[in-house]
């Protein structure tokens, strides 16, 4: 295990755990963000350059500005009175402790897991490019209708219903 | 360099971190944010197992979670609309003060 996997893996462990405990929710936002950036940092030492630029565009821009923006929206930025977890926190942390738990086990008692990496792959954006055009065409078309769907269904949800009344 | 199980025991707890929230957080937005860190334990998981694979040519792996990136895009906002559309009804974010569908 090399320095800069551990410094990264801390960094996201514990700001994924600061997102889910903290009571303000725009400190949990803010907390989810550096979640994100260090995940995109795990893409790019898995030599994964493409998938890290895309994860830091897509959710650092995208979905963390959404989440601020739904959080101003619904006032979530002031800190909540009651309390923050639901009455029964207890069974939801077990349920977690135990899939992590069985999840450890497999992955520590499996033998089937390469023990050393093999030589460097190149997963040049040409290469990403040129399989999305011809193997992959239809899934991203696929992927293509889904979005503009999901985004015009997320406009009318959210549209106010002063029309309809 | 660092093993695979590393990156795996990694993902594993992202998961069960995303997990708790999701189960024990009373906002809405919250529990989202939970199931977006699930997702994304499973594509580092998708990442790390293309790039420890006997055949990364392939890239399977890498589109393969460039694609669960952009259907996650989709559920997200999908779902923070469904929140504000919530929020505007209930005059709240918290999922047990929805009860209109209980059973």
């Amino acid at each position: 295990m090399t320095w800069p996997f551990i410094i990264i893996a801390l960094l996201t462990i514990a700001s994924a755990v600061a997102t889910m405990t903290l009571r303000n929710l725009v400190h949990c936002a803010l907390a989810f963000t550096v979640t994100l950036a260090g995940l995109a940092a795990l893409y790019l030492q898995l030599d994964a350059q493409f998938v890290g630029f895309a994860q830091i565009l897509i959710y650092n821009g995208a979905v963390a500005i959404l989440v601020v923006f739904a959080i101003l929206l619904t006032r979530g930025s002031e800190p909540p009175q009651q309390a923050i977890f639901s009455s029964t926190w207890a069974l939801g942390v077990g349920i977690a402790v135990v899939v992590f738990g069985v999840l450890s086990a497999m992955v520590l008692s499996s033998h089937a897991l390469a023990p050393a990496g093999p030589a460097p792959a190149i997963a040049s954006v040409r290469e990403i490019g040129d399989q999305l055009m011809t193997k992959y065409i239809l899934p991203l078309e696929v992927v293509g209708l889904l979005l503009t769907a999901a985004l015009i269904g997320g406009v009318l949800i959210a549209m106010h219903e002063t029309k309809t009344k | 360099m660092t093993p695979l199980s590393a990156y795996l025991l990694l993902s594993a707890l992202l998961f069960a971190i995303g997990l708790a929230g999701a189960l024990t957080r009373r906002n809405a937005i919250i529990v989202l944010i939970g199931i977006e860190l699930m997702l994304n334990a499973a594509n580092l998981n998708l990442i790390a197992f293309w790039r420890y694979s006997p055949n990364p040519q392939a890239l399977t792996g890498v589109l393969f979670a460039i694609f669960s990136i952009g259907v996650a895009a989709a559920e997200a906002a999908v779902g923070l609309a469904l929140i504000i559309s919530i929020y505007r009804h209930y005059k709240s974010a918290n999922v047990d003060q929805v009860q209109a569908m209980k059973g």
